[in-house]
């Protein structure tokens, strides 16, 4: 008797440490993607605040105008896990945005995209060879590329917005999958493809390695420079991408397109819990905090919120979240 | 007698205002542990760095498996199977143990992909070899510092090291910890390894090594066999000068009680730490790396919190909460890590002379910089640092230079009590005497000092009285003839030993 008893407690004990790990490891996963439930929390807000924001059609909206950011945004991470960090991107931006108009008329379309994206690719390059060579702070280094670049942008477009000529252009991207964009589908296939690069490869895991101690990379015989250059360029190179598709969703180039677009994709980053500092982060949280901030702006947009009260909110935000990420890391710690 | 594995011959490694090697041959044979002992500053972690590809030498020439080698890069000497363990260990926290026992040469196929399994099972192999309790998942910044070494010994599993280089390992390792890292020194030996093993600590030298080589001030002194020698030898030979005539111990006459420490508790880090110091004397506080003196320290001075017991200073109980009332109180910290925590290397000497203590030399809040010019041309010249002039800036003074501005910004603001944590860590010789007989000096105007030192030399010949702390824990005093390297080394050892 008192032997079943005896099972009967044992089972039961094994059960509750079943259910404290499993709960345990839930607890883990909220702290490690936090901003998922963030978004959530945001969420269900908006849809208690606004009949308009939960339905299939915002929801596709949202998704389309934060992958602008979004593309941005991997690049960034890319750049940030290092170690790094690229002001230049919105600049960039603007240059392929305006490559690709300004070019079609003379050498074609699909030429135009081409030169567009290897622009990107181009000054991504020369950012990081610049910071892997000079070793100066790629804060500088970018800052000086970001003005460098948008007085390139004003000197092509000869200060005004260029007009794509050709209408068929501006339909390339209206492929829809339910609510969900190319340009949307396009960014999260970028997100998924380097979050796999990241976890994956040599030079994705290299990455991490250099941006959370250098120095141990160094001495171990990891190429420290080459993956900088490397996730540079590829950072320009996704600022092309988002350059092109922003081209084409507006049908024009403006000069001043994506201005401050660099700090917004900053916060995307921070906000979904990748270190500033380098080796820690990944694209799922990047992924996560950019359609935070989309569907952020976007809830704010449909409750008719003005302006300055908006940047006010976004501000309090990104202030918000960075303490509750602080708050769980350091109670993780202990 | 065993093949030789790796020989340094005549060795040159020169840094700005210093010569770290001069001319230093070594050599090492297969399954031998081959101890490399000397001060701080003496070269031993130079020498290291060199033999790693970590620094590249001005003149000589390493010499592996009888083949004349160049080793440029880590990566070079790891391809030789030279390998380090870092004093300070510097692993990627974020990387799992398997990717750092990697790191640099993770398995990959022709597309760029890392074979985690590979590595994975790879590394428990090595793990497991070394007796680790924990998987190669595990991310590094969850392990203990012991268990970080073993993922740095495991390296040298994987890559085949035939040279396994130790730097201090022991610093900050439990008893217990400790047996087990010489277990698997012992099983490296075994197999035929070469190993260098740098450390401090007598016991643990007699302990596990096979021959010792001693360094000072960047040249060999001796090579002998351990068991042909005595802890006495050894550490002459690492002092290897007449410490009476060296060093200048205050003769200052000894005045009333000025602190007095009862039971100052910090959980993890120190218990029931109970002194006290007089105006005139100068007290050493001797103990290994990790032994909590620095801690006591800051405690008294306000950094940290004490969870119990009392300080009295001054005839008055005081619990400081910031540095800045230990100050006003007539306390100054001299802090170990100048570079962090001591001075603003981009400003010039007045500056960062004045800079804690702007109120006694400003008028309404404005610098009277004739004043500071005048304080700071005084401490030029009692404490002879050599300088162009006021502004210029400290990036570009010596470290012994820079170590007698520290203690020139602590002394302008006329402490009562002053406590030095490591006054002359690389710092040359001729500062380092400077400093000594400043001390001295100090003590004979009156002023109570407390000297935090890992250089028994140093604490030795400074120090009326000393006290030897380890593991978070006083357990010694000594004043006048007892006060000898064989007590000290008994009174940090007894305990990691027991």
């Amino acid at each position: 008797m008192s032997n079943t008893v005896g099972m009967k407690k044992d089972s039961a004990a094994k059960i509750m440490t079943s259910i404290k790990s499993s709960s345990l490891s839930i607890l883990r996963i909220i702290r490690e993607q936090h901003i998922w439930v963030f978004l959530f929390i945001c969420m269900v807000v908006f849809s208690l605040a606004s009949p308009y924001f939960f339905t299939l059609n915002n929801i596709g909206n949202v998704l389309t105008q934060g992958s602008f950011i979004g593309f941005l945004a991997v690049g960034m991470t890319l750049v940030m896990l290092n170690g790094e960090i690229d002001l230049s991107v919105g600049a960039t931006l603007a240059l392929s945005s305006a490559l690709a108009i300004g070019l079609q008329e003379s050498i074609g379309i699909w030429p135009a995209i081409l030169v567009a994206l290897l622009s990107g690719a181009f000054f991504g390059f020369i950012n990081g060879a610049l910071v892997a060579l000079s070793g100066i702070h790629s804060f500088i280094i970018t800052l000086g590329s970001l003005m460098g670049i948008r007085g390139i942008v004003f000197i092509f477009t000869g200060e005004e917005a260029l007009m794509t000529s050709d209408y068929s252009y501006t339909e390339y991207p209206e492929i829809y999958i339910g609510p969900v964009s190319l340009t949307a589908m396009i960014f999260f296939g970028f997100a998924l493809f380097f979050q796999w690069i990241l976890s994956k490869t040599r030079h994705g895991l290299e990455t991490y390695a250099v941006g959370d101690n250098e120095k141990s990379a160094h001495e171990a015989g990891i190429r420290v420079r080459r993956h900088k250059v490397i996730n540079f360029t590829l950072c320009g190179l996704l600022a092309g991408v988002a350059g092109v598709l922003l081209s084409m969703r507006l049908g024009t180039a403006e000069p001043n397109a994506a201005r401050i677009w660099e700090l917004w994709t900053i916060i995307a980053v921070v906000l979904g819990g990748t270190r500033l500092t380098g080796g820690y982060g990944s694209m799922w949280k990047t992924v996560g905090g950019v359609i935070t901030l989309a569907a952020l702006l976007n809830g704010l947009r449909l409750l008719n919120t003005p302006n300055y009260i908006e940047l006010i909110v976004m501000g309090t935000v990104l202030v918000l979240a960075l303490i509750l990420d602080k708050t769980l890391t350091s109670s993780q710690s202990r | 007698m065993n093949e030789i594995v790796l020989t340094a011959d005549s060795i040159l490694k020169k840094f700005p205002g210093v010569i770290a090697l001069n001319g230093v041959s070594f050599d090492i044979r297969a399954g031998e542990v081959h101890a490399l002992m000397g001060e701080n500053g003496a070269g031993k972690s130079t020498l290291m760095k060199v033999l790693s590809g970590i620094y590249n030498p001005d003149e000589g020439a390493i010499h592996h498996r009888g083949k004349k080698v160049i080793v440029k890069t880590p990566k070079e000497a790891r391809e030789l199977g030279i390998l380090l363990v870092h004093q300070e260990l510097s692993l990627s926290p974020e990387l799992s143990a398997a990717e750092n026992i990697y790191l640099g040469d993770w398995p990959t196929n022709w597309f760029g992909i890392v074979n985690k399994r590979k590595m994975n099972a790879a590394a428990k192999t090595a793990l497991d070899e070394l007796g680790c309790n924990f998987g190669p998942e595990v991310l590094v910044r969850n392990l203990s510092i012991a268990k970080q070494q073993m993922v740095e010994i495991a390296r040298t599993l994987v890559f085949n090291a035939n040279v396994v280089i130790f730097d201090e390992p022991t610093g900050t390792l439990t008893t217990t910890e400790k047996d087990q890292l010489f277990e698997v020194v012992r099983s490296l030996r075994k197999k035929g390894v070469a190993i260098v093993y740098i450390s401090h600590k007598m016991d643990e030298i007699f302990e596990i090594a096979d021959r010792i080589t001693v360094l000072r001030d960047g040249e060999v002194q001796c090579t002998v066999n351990t068991c042909e020698s005595t802890i006495g030898e050894i550490t002459n030979r690492m002092i290897g000068r007449d410490l009476d005539q060296y060093f200048h111990r205050a003769k200052s006459e000894i005045g009333n009680q000025l602190l007095s420490v009862n039971k100052l508790t910090i959980r993890g880090f120190f218990k029931d730490v109970s002194f006290s110091v007089r105006s005139g004397e100068v007290v050493g506080l001797y103990g290994l790396i990790g032994a909590g003196r620095s801690e006591v320290a800051e405690t008294l001075f306000g950094v940290r919190r004490q969870d119990s017991g009392e300080i009295i200073f001054n005839k008055q109980k005081v619990s400081f909460s910031s540095p800045k009332q230990a100050i006003e109180k007539g306390m100054a910290l001299v802090p170990e890590d100048r570079k962090s925590q001591g001075l603003i290397l981009g400003m010039g000497g007045r500056h960062n002379m004045t800079l804690p203590h702007l109120s006694l030399y400003s008028n309404m809040g404005v610098p009277n910089v004739e004043n500071e010019l005048q304080i700071f041309e005084d401490y030029k010249t009692k404490l002879e640092i050599k300088t162009t002039g006021p502004e210029q800036m400290l990036s570009d003074l010596s470290g012994g230079n820079q170590q007698k501005l520290v203690l020139a910004k602590w002394l302008c603001a006329n402490p009562k009590l002053i406590i030095l944590d490591e006054p002359t860590r690389g710092v040359d010789v001729g500062s380092k005497s400077a400093i000594h007989q400043y001390i001295a000096t100090l003590a004979e105007q009156g002023l109570a000092v407390i000297v935090i030192s890992s250089e028994m030399p140093e604490v030795i010949g400074v120090s009326h009285r000393i006290l030897t702390m380890a593991e978070g824990r006083l357990v010694g005093e000594y004043t006048g003839k007892e006060m000898t390297e064989e007590n000290l080394i008994a009174a940090v050892s007894g305990l990691t030993t027991a």
